[in-house]
């Protein structure tokens, strides 16, 4: 009677037991994100060493299953990485999720996160999902001002 | 109320939509359906009477004035307004309220020191006009708090009402809440304490009899789009000892007699609150709409709306984990159910239904208020008409106990 394809166990998973939600003391980076469209409210922490390389990160607040969920999945990806390849990680998810495809080796980069796939066509969703990776790049580009952070907005650019 | 008589079946092949698909359309109270009868009404009135209406002076631009003003006397009639003239055509219930306090508050002089009390489970249709008039008078907006079911009281009003309250803007059934407030007692108590009162009826329209006259409110604003008529036009009602001394809205054709380089004499109301070239084509569907709703019989479709209500609260509260807010009984939600479930965000309830076909509006329902003052972020909400069924009830109501399953909880 339907296709029941979208919320499946990896998703639900991540939304319901999710690895990277805490407080991070650490974190010499944080940031906020909104999305205005829901209420989503979301902080992003990260602890970069002096080689820039993610030590640990982590992120709190409220949405969404797939908000929560794509979020989670995505420090499972880039804690460990330098700042310049989740920036690349980040920028692929969000062509992912602009474009509804990438090449096969491109989908094998981003592991669990590329079963975020299909919201690519549920435009009501899209905002949800790349709601911690937009929060991740602005502050990774610098946009995030450190010392005056800001909440960045799904609804920018 | 007896049992409802609609030949249900019967009627709901009167509409497209519904006939096009097995989607469940339970997203009422955002808009309604059309019936055939308003879509024909609509062209057939551009394929025989199209012409500018006021201005033409030959017959078929008679035809379209005649059709204009039927239609304006068809609305005064179906909401027992004193006369035509009373009655103003807007695109939409949010002008209708953005013109009461634009053209209202300029007409009081509403300024610093005085006080427009806005209910808490306002559309922000008529909450934000009424914040705007006051950033910019330097007035205040004080906020009139609903009880958790969604009740409010003439001892309510009286207690939030200060000498200074000027204007009070209530909806006569909230978006969200679904319960119809005691609009006739309030606007009394107004009257007694030298206040008017500005009643939101787009959600009342499509689900009770109105009568403005008995009400006796000050004014009365709607959308044809929820109660089967197209988009794009409105209403709004006002006393005439009012519309006549308050200045245009927006400005342009019609709304004038005379304008010379140094002078402006205002046209008659209702002309002068409706500038530019109208939409007749919209006030005909609304008049075919409203023959729609009163051949169904208004009682009728009160009737068949609660008992929908009736099965639909009583499947949702056998749930565990779902809770509906507001009124516990049936006869409060005008077939307006909003609820919550346990653990689960409502853009996922949202997008679950959707994968079930089944069609509900998820988020604040632009009431953002009333959900920080429930302490609720966001709710799903289910809405009815006369339309649908026991079966697409029973659909939401099964997959409404499959969601928290789905979403990987046990129970
Ligand atoms: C109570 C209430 N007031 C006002 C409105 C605004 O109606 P419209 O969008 O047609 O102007 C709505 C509909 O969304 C409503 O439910």
């Amino acid at each position: 009677m339907n296709n029941r394809t979208f919320y499946n166990e990896v998703l639900t998973e991540h939304n319901l037991h999710p690895a990277h939600k805490h407080e991070l003391e650490d974190a010499n980076m944080t940031c906020e994100g909104l999305n205005p469209s829901c209420g989503d409210d979301i902080w992003v922490h990260l602890d970069v060493d002096d080689n820039g390389i993610i030590q640990k990160g982590a992120f709190e607040g409220d949405g969404c299953a797939i908000s929560q969920a794509s979020a989670d999945m995505m420090f499972d990806l880039i804690i460990g990485k330098t700042k310049a390849e989740a920036l690349r990680l980040a920028d692929l998810f969000l062509k992912m999720i602009k474009e509804g495809h990438l090449s096969d080796e491109e989908m094998e980069e981003l592991e669990e996160a590329a079963s975020l796939q299909d919201i690519a066509h549920m435009p009501a969703r899209v905002k949800c999902a790349v709601l911690g990776w937009h929060t991740l790049k602005e502050m990774l580009t610098g946009e995030a001002d450190q010392a005056n952070p800001q909440p960045v907005s799904t609804e920018d650019k | 109320m007896g049992q409802s008589t609609i030949d249900v079946k019967a009627v709901r092949k009167e509409f497209p939509v519904l006939n096009q698909s097995d989607l469940a359309y339970l997203d009422n109270s955002a808009t309604v359906q059309k019936p055939q009868r308003v879509l024909d009404a609509v062209t057939h009135y551009y394929q025989t009477e199209n012409a500018n209406p006021f201005r033409g002076l030959y017959d078929l631009s008679v035809a379209a004035t005649d059709a204009y003003e039927n239609a304006r006397q068809k609305v005064a009639d179906f909401i027992h307004a004193p006369k035509k003239q009373d009655i103003i055509f807007t695109r939409n219930a949010s002008e209708s309220l953005n013109l009461v306090a634009y053209s209202m508050g300029r007409y009081l002089k509403i300024g610093k020191g005085d006080e427009i009390l806005v209910s808490i489970a306002e559309h922000h249709s008529n909450m934000l006009p009424w914040r705007m008039l006051a950033e910019q008078t330097g007035a205040t907006v004080r906020y009139l708090n609903c009880h958790k079911d969604g009740s409010l009281t003439v001892d309510d009003l009286k207690a939030a009402m200060t000498p200074n309250t000027r204007i009070v803007a209530v909806a006569e059934i909230s978006n969200v809440l679904g319960r119809a407030w005691p609009i006739a007692d309030f606007a009394k108590v107004c009257h007694e304490q030298g206040a008017v009162i500005v009643v939101d009826g787009a959600q009342s329209v499509p689900h009770t009899k109105i009568d403005v006259t008995a009400m006796d409110c000050d004014f009365f604003a709607f959308s044809g789009h929820k109660m089967y008529a197209p988009m794009g036009i409105g209403v709004l009602y006002g006393k005439s000892e009012w519309l006549n001394k308050m200045p245009p809205f927006m400005t342009g054709g019609e709304t004038i007699d005379i304008v010379t380089t140094d002078r402006i004499v205002w046209a008659e109301v209702p002309h002068r609150f409706e500038a530019g070239t109208v939409n007749v084509g919209g006030a005909v569907g609304l008049a075919e709409a409203i023959d729609f709703m009163e051949d169904l019989g208004l009682d009728q479709i009160e009737a068949r709306e609660l008992e929908l209500t009736t099965y639909a609260m009583e499947r949702l509260k056998a749930i565990p984990h779902v809770h509906i807010i507001g009124a516990d009984e049936p006869e409060n939600h005008h077939g307006i159910l909003a609820f919550s479930i346990d653990g689960v965000h409502p853009h996922d309830i949202t997008t679950i239904l959707s994968e079930n076909k089944i069609a509900v509006r998820a988020g604040h329902h632009c009431a953002e208020p009333l959900h920080h003052y429930l302490g609720v972020p966001s709710t799903t909400r289910a809405s009815l008409s006369f339309y649908n069924t026991r079966e697409e009830i029973d659909r939401l109501a099964d997959a409404v106990g499959q969601i928290r399953k789905e979403m990987g909880y046990d129970e």
